[in-house]
C-alpha cells in the first residue's frame, strides 16, 4: 500500500527530527570536554516535567514554556557542571563515567519521589489534532516539534559557525590546550557548553511534552537512542547528529513497519554496528 | 547409667526441638490465626500493592467482625471452627522484587509462623513466593495473579481464586460470540497486538489459538517491544491490515502511547479489547476521553452493585473505612482471606494438610462472592477456580462500565467503535 509508505516515511521524519535535537545536546557535551553525560535521557525528562509544571501551575502551553525549559536545563546543566562534573575531571575517565551515571539514577529518583510515577499528559495542548494530506495523517503537535527542533538545530550550528562565543567552543574541541593559549577561558567554555547542551535537550523536552506522555522514567530509551545517534554521527558532530537522528528515524519506523515491530530497536543498533565495523569514526567524525 | 542418660538426652534434645513448633501452633489455636500478606507495598508498586493491603484489610475485619453480609465467616465473629479464633494479617513487603517475595515468604513462615500465605499482585513474585511456601508445605490462596502458569506447575500448596489470562482470553471470544448472537453484530477478521515478555506473549499465544478455535481470521499478528518512543510503525501495520477487531495487551506506557496513535492515524476498528494497561489506575487519568469505547477486561466493577447487592454493601464498607472508592485491585485482594479462612473453619485445624484437604474440597456458592462468578471450586488437578471468568467493562464517560456477560451488564455495550474523526 503505496499510502501507508508516505505515511511512515512521514512519521519517520517526525521522530527522526525530535531525536536529532536530543541527540545534538550530548554530542556538544562529548566534543567539548570528552564527558559521556548518561543522565542526558534523565535531562529530558526534566524538560518534559518543566513544561507540564508550567502548563498546570501558570497555565502556560509548551510552546511558550520552551523558553522556560531551556533556562532551567542550561541552569541545571551548569550546575552540575560546576559542582560535579569539573570535579571530577581531574580524576580518572571511569569516575566521569560513573559521576553522570550517578547523576542520572538520583534524577529518575528524585523525579519519583517529588511527583509520584503517575503517567500526566498535556490535556488540551494549544497545538492538537491532525491534518488529513490526502492520505497523509499528519498529527499537527508532532509537526510543529519536527519543525521547531530542525530550526533549533539549525540556529545552534549557525551560533557555532558563526558567534565568537560558537567559535571558541569548536576551538575547544578541536584543541583544548592551544584555545588555552590563545587565551580562551575553556573552564567557561566548557560550563557554557555543558549548559547549552541541557538546554536544546530541556527544549526537546518541550516539545515532546505536546504529544508525548510524561513520565520520571521516560527517559530511558531517548537516552539510550541518542548514545547511538552520537556515535553514529561522529562523536562532537552536530551535522553528523542531525543526519543520523533521521536516519534512525527512518530505520526505526520503516524497519518496524516492513520487517517486524518486535526488531526495531536491534535494527537500529544493526545499522549503527555496522555503520561503526566499516567507519568507526562515525559518518561525519 | 550411660544409656539412661543417652535417652534422657535424646528425648529432652528432641522435645527441645519440636517445642516453638508446638507452643505456637498450640497458641494460634487458641486466639489468633496468622496469615502471611506478601504484596509491593513500597517501591514502583507501592500505590498498587496499597490497594490491593486496603482490600485483604477490609476483609480481616469481616471476618472477625460480626457482619450482616452474605460473605463467608460474615455473620459470626472470627472463625467458627476454631472456637471464634481471630484472623491476624502478618504484612511482607516485597518491593515489586521476585527474590524478595521468595525471601518475604520464608520469613513469615519461619519467624512468624503463619498458617497461610496471601497475595503477591504480580505474577513474576507470585511464582517465586509460591515456590517457597510449597517448599515449607504451607497454602497459598491467591486472589490477584494472571498468568496462566501459575496453576500450571503442579504445586500441592497454592490454590488460585482469580481468572487468569487465558480465561481472560477466552472471555473476549466468548463476547464475540455473543455479540454476533445477540447483537447481530458480525465480526470476522482479527488483528492481535502484544507486548513481547512473559505476559503479553502468553497471552497472544492464547488469542491465536482461540481465533482459530472460534474460527475467526487474524489478519494481524504483531508482537512489539514495550516502553517503546513511538508505535506508528505498528499503527501503520494495523491500518494496513484493516481488522474488524483489534485484540491489544499491554502495560501502561504502550497503553497510553497506541491510544494516542490510534487517534492521531485514524485507525478505526469496529472494537477494542484490551488488557492490563487500559484498565491501570494511571491510565484514565492520563488519557481522559480518548479512552472512551476501548473495551477492557476486569474482574469486578462497582456498577455490578446494580445486579448484586453485595457488591454495593462491600464497597460502601470499603468507602466508609478508606474514603476512597474500592478498585479493582482491592477487590481482586479482598476475595483470599475469606477463602482461606473459611478452609480454616471447616478444617477446624491449623494443620497445613488439613486446609489443603479443606481448600480442595471449598464450595463457596456464587451469591457469597464479589465477582459475577458462579462460585469458587477448585480443579483437583490445577488447583484454579473453576468459576472464574472476567467482565468486560466498556470506558463511557471516562468510567470503566459492566457490558459483558451481557446479563450482569450495566449498560449496553457500544458498537461498533465510534470513528475518531466523528467525535467531539
Amino acid at each position: 500500500m503505496a499510502d501507508q509508505l508516505l505515511q511512515q516515511i512521514v512519521n519517520s521524519l517526525l521522530i527522526g527530527s525530535v531525536y536529532a535535537l536530543v541527540a545534538i545536546g550530548l554530542t556538544l557535551i562529548w566534543g567539548v570536554m570528552n564527558v559521556l553525560n548518561f543522565a542526558h535521557g534523565d535531562f529530558l525528562m526534566l524538560g518534559m516535567f518543566t513544561a507540564f509544571w508550567c502548563y498546570t501551575l501558570f497555565k502556560m502551553d509548551p510552546l511558550f514554556s520552551i523558553p522556560v525549559c531551556a533556562a532551567v536545563l542550561f541552569l541545571l546543566g551548569v550546575g552540575i557542571y560546576r559542582f560535579i562534573v569539573s570535579k571530577v575531571m581531574k580524576g580518572p575517565g571511569l569516575a566521569q563515567l560513573v559521576v553522570t551515571f550517578g547523576v542520572s539514577i538520583f534524577l529518575a529518583n528524585l523525579a519519583v519521589m517529588l511527583w509520584t510515577p503517575d503517567f500526566r499528559l498535556i490535556e488540551k495542548p494549544l497545538l492538537s489534532g491532525t491534518w488529513s494530506l490526502g492520505s497523509v495523517q499528519l498529527s499537527i503537535p508532532k509537526f510543529a516539534a519536527s519543525v521547531g527542533s530542525v530550526l533549533v538545530s539549525a540556529a545552534v550550528f549557525f551560533f557555532l559557525k558563526r558567534t565568537r562565543t560558537g567559535k571558541a567552543i569548536l576551538a575547544v574541541e578541536m584543541n583544548r590546550d592551544a584555545a588555552l593559549l590563545m587565551g580562551i577561558n575553556t573552564e567557561r567554555i566548557n560550563s557554557l557548553s555543558f549548559g547549552i547542551g541541557s538546554a536544546l535537550v530541556g527544549i526537546a523536552g518541550a516539545f515532546l511534552s505536546m504529544y508525548y506522555y510524561i513520565h520520571p522514567q521516560v527517559g530511558g530509551l531517548f537516552g539510550l537512542i541518542s548514545f547511538c545517534i552520537v556515535a553514529l554521527g561522529g562523536f562532537g558532530s552536530i551535522e553528523g547528529a542531525f543526519i543520523a537522528g533521521i536516519l534512525i528515524g527512518l530505520v526505526q519506523t520503516l524497519g518496524g513497519y516492513f520487517f517486524d515491530p518486535a526488531y526495531k530497536y536491534a535494527l537500529v543498533f544493526l545499522v549503527y554496528l555496522i555503520t561503526v565495523w566499516i567507519r568507526p569514526q562515525g559518518l561525519m567524525g | 547409667m550411660d544409656n539412661l542418660t543417652r535417652r534422657k538426652f535424646l528425648v529432652g534434645g528432641g522435645a527441645l526441638a519440636l517445642s516453638p513448633l508446638v507452643v505456637s501452633r498450640a497458641f494460634a489455636q487458641g486466639k489468633t490465626i496468622k496469615i502471611g500478606a506478601v504484596y509491593p507495598l513500597t517501591g514502583n508498586l507501592a500505590s498498587t500493592g496499597l490497594d490491593c493491603k486496603r482490600g485483604v484489610e477490609l476483609a480481616v475485619e469481616i471476618i472477625n467482625g460480626k457482619y450482616d453480609l452474605n460473605l463467608p465467616l460474615a455473620r459470626t465473629e472470627g472463625i467458627p471452627g476454631l472456637g471464634g479464633a481471630r484472623l491476624e494479617v502478618v504484612w511482607a513487603d516485597t518491593k515489586g522484587e521476585p527474590k524478595n517475595g521468595q525471601a518475604e515468604a520464608e520469613r513469615v513462615i519461619t519467624q512468624d509462623q503463619v498458617v497461610g500465605v496471601i497475595g503477591a499482585y504480580q505474577s513474576s513474585v507470585t511464582k517465586t513466593a509460591s515456590q517457597a511456601t510449597e517448599r515449607l508445605k504451607v497454602p497459598y490462596v491467591c486472589s490477584d495473579s494472571s498468568s496462566p502458569t501459575l496453576t500450571e506447575r503442579g504445586l500441592r500448596y497454592f490454590f488460585r481464586v482469580s481468572p487468569h489470562d487465558g480465561i481472560f482470553s477466552h472471555d473476549q471470544f466468548r463476547f464475540l460470540k455473543d455479540l454476533e448472537a445477540q447483537k447481530k453484530q458480525k465480526v470476522q477478521t482479527l488483528g492481535v497486538l502484544y507486548e513481547n515478555t512473559e505476559f503479553g506473549s502468553n497471552v497472544g499465544k492464547e488469542e491465536l489459538k482461540y481465533a482459530q478455535e472460534y474460527g475467526y481470521k487474524v489478519v494481524a499478528d504483531i508482537s512489539y517491544t514495550n516502553n517503546a518512543t513511538d508505535v506508528t510503525s505498528e499503527v501503520g501495520r494495523l491500518i494496513k491490515a484493516n481488522p474488524d477487531v483489534l485484540l491489544h495487551a499491554s502495560y501502561i506506557t504502550d497503553a497510553i502511547l497506541f491510544t494516542k496513535t490510534f487517534k492521531e492515524m485514524g485507525f478505526n476498528p469496529k472494537g477494542m479489547l484490551t488488557m492490563a494497561g487500559y484498565i491501570e489506575p494511571g491510565y484514565l487519568p492520563a488519557i481522559k476521553a480518548d479512552g472512551n469505547f476501548i473495551i477492557v477486561r476486569s474482574t469486578f466493577a462497582l456498577d455490578l452493585a446494580k445486579k448484586k447487592p453485595l457488591v454495593g454493601q462491600v464497597a460502601d464498607l470499603f468507602k466508609k473505612k478508606f474514603g476512597i472508592e474500592m478498585s479493582e485491585n482491592a477487590a481482586r485482594s479482598f476475595m483470599a482471606p475469606f477463602v482461606l479462612a473459611e478452609a480454616i473453619s471447616r478444617a477446624k485445624s491449623v494443620e497445613a494438610e488439613a486446609i489443603v484437604k479443606a481448600l480442595r474440597e471449598t464450595n463457596i456458592p456464587g451469591d457469597q462472592v464479589i465477582y459475577p462468578w458462579k462460585g469458587i471450586q477448585f480443579d483437583p488437578k490445577t488447583q484454579q477456580n473453576v468459576h472464574a471468568t472476567g467482565t468486560l467493562v466498556q470506558i463511557q464517560d471516562q468510567q470503566y462500565v459492566t457490558v459483558w456477560p451481557f446479563e450482569s451488564a450495566a449498560k449496553d455495550v457500544v458498537w461498533p467503535f465510534p470513528a475518531w474523526k466523528s467525535r467531539k
